[in-house]
């Protein structure tokens, strides 16, 4: 078929040429520039292509890593404040609790205290009170005495006097120490 | 009907297989001549350089400042190379050796979309692959790399695994190993170069019709002769578009049936 169409095409006269028949000039042409393109391709084009294509690969998945990272920090983070948060939430109940424990020392303390200042007071009063005692039992003791050595020697000296003037004396007497007392 | 437009006015020039063999300008008798489409596959080379030489240089500045984002034009050179990296080395030989390949079918598939697409750029007008020799040096280094990654993997097994494929009667082997050794070493690469050949040929020919046909109609032809011309030039049109279809699509072929044959050839079991 191939034969028949160039033989149609062919202009009657001349020889038509075989075009399965490469001329020399063709062969050589073709090679020429098959070659050239190869080398070029092979060690121009594509290793540039390829280095390319690598690094885009490269830089995508840094990012992703980067990213990754990114979240994992914060994720991090997230715990890290959540842990103070407990902490602090513990440490402030323990210091509540520790501040009432005090509290209930101190008011113990205070009540002690006070309970012995009470007593000691309470001590003092009454020794005061018996030195008083002792003092004013003393004081009318001696006066006591006083007045029975008085009252005595009035009685003796009345000696001749009766009733009447015994009575006169001791109703004098009182009246003298009621009068004193007054 | 070609000879009854060329009977019509005598005028009408149809396409011949002259087209692939225009004029030598320099270098004429010698292995180095050049002619309009040598000069075209010249500078499909130089464009390609420069434009992969840019796309590089975006790749380098990335990696220099860091920046993973691409911008709109470094982004079109990625999913250029990417379509030949994943799509088709990855997909059919796995990440470790769709790398050890990539070179090969990196440039197998750029250069045969670059040469083919001239065949609809102004100016220029004919494909880089319209002339065997693109066509039979690519088949030739895909059949030397699937062979190399065979002998590499499994030695001179390679060979008996081809043509004695296991799990056949020994009997048969008269009947199948001259056909695997026909369909293996010799049908492979053949068939991937005039695919791409006839392909380019075809195409640029019915352009070239199409076109002339227009032409003729428009300017030579009489009456309403000349109404054909819109036709013809529709025609011309879909056509155009047809071709960078066909330009696309034969770079992919035979960039994946060199995959397929390396994978093939690194198969444990053929």
């Amino acid at each position: 078929m191939i034969s028949r169409i160039l033989a149609a095409t062919a202009p009657e006269g001349g020889e038509a040429p075989n075009p399965l028949l490469p001329a020399d000039y063709d062969i050589l042409w073709s090679s020429v520039v098959f070659v050239v393109l190869l080398v070029f391709f092979w060690f121009k084009v594509l290793p540039g292509f390829k280095k390319m294509l690598d690094e885009r690969a490269k830089a995508i998945e840094g990012r992703l890593a980067e990213a990754e990272a990114a979240q994992r920090a914060a994720e991090e983070r997230t715990n890290q404040v959540e842990a103070e948060q407990a902490q602090l939430r513990a440490e402030s109940s323990s210091i509540r609790e520790e501040a009432r424990a005090e509290g209930a020392a101190i008011l113990a303390e205070l009540k002690q205290q006070a309970s012995k200042d009470a007593e000691r007071m309470a001590e003092v009063t009454k020794s005061t009170l018996i030195a008083e005692r002792d003092s004013a039992a003393n004081a009318l003791q001696n006066e006591i005495g006083a007045l029975a050595i008085e009252l005595a020697s009035r009685i003796v000296g009345e000696k001749l006097a009766d009733d009447k003037v015994a009575n006169k004396v001791v109703d004098q007497f009182i009246a003298e120490l009621e009068s004193k007392k007054a | 009907m070609l000879s009854l437009f060329a009977a019509e006015g005598g005028e009408f020039h149809p396409p011949s297989i002259f087209e692939f063999y225009p004029e030598i300008v320099a270098f004429e008798g010698t292995p180095f001549a050049i002619n309009r489409i040598m000069m075209i596959r010249l500078i499909v080379m130089v464009v390609l350089i420069v434009l992969f030489w840019l796309w590089t240089n975006k790749f380098n500045k990335a990696v220099k400042t860091g920046n993973v984002v691409p911008g709109r034009f470094q982004l079109l050179g990625e999913m250029a190379l990417n379509f030949v990296r994943k799509t088709i080395a990855h997909d059919q030989l796995g990440e470790k050796d769709g790398e050890r390949f990539l070179p090969l079918l990196t440039t197998i598939f750029f250069m045969v979309f670059g040469m083919n697409i001239t065949g609809i750029i102004p100016f220029a007008n004919i494909a880089g692959t319209s002339v065997i020799g693109i066509p039979l040096v690519l088949a030739a280094a895909a059949y030397v790399t699937f062979i190399y990654a065979g002998v590499k993997k499994h030695g001179v097994k390679f060979f008996k695994n081809s043509l004695f494929p296991s799990g056949v009667p020994p009997a048969f082997y008269i009947l199948v190993t001259p056909i695997e050794l026909l369909s293996t070493f010799i049908l492979r690469p053949v068939t991937l170069a005039l695919r791409l050949l006839m392909n380019m040929i075809a195409g640029h020919l019915l352009l070239v019709l199409c076109f002339s046909a227009t032409q003729f109609f428009f300017f030579q032809a009489e009456g309403l002769m000349s109404l054909f011309g819109a036709g013809t030039l529709l025609f011309g049109f879909a056509f155009t578009l047809f071709e960078i279809l066909v330009s696309v699509l034969q770079a992919y072929v035979f960039t994946l049936l060199t995959t397929v044959y390396i994978q093939l050839a690194l198969a444990d079991e053929h």
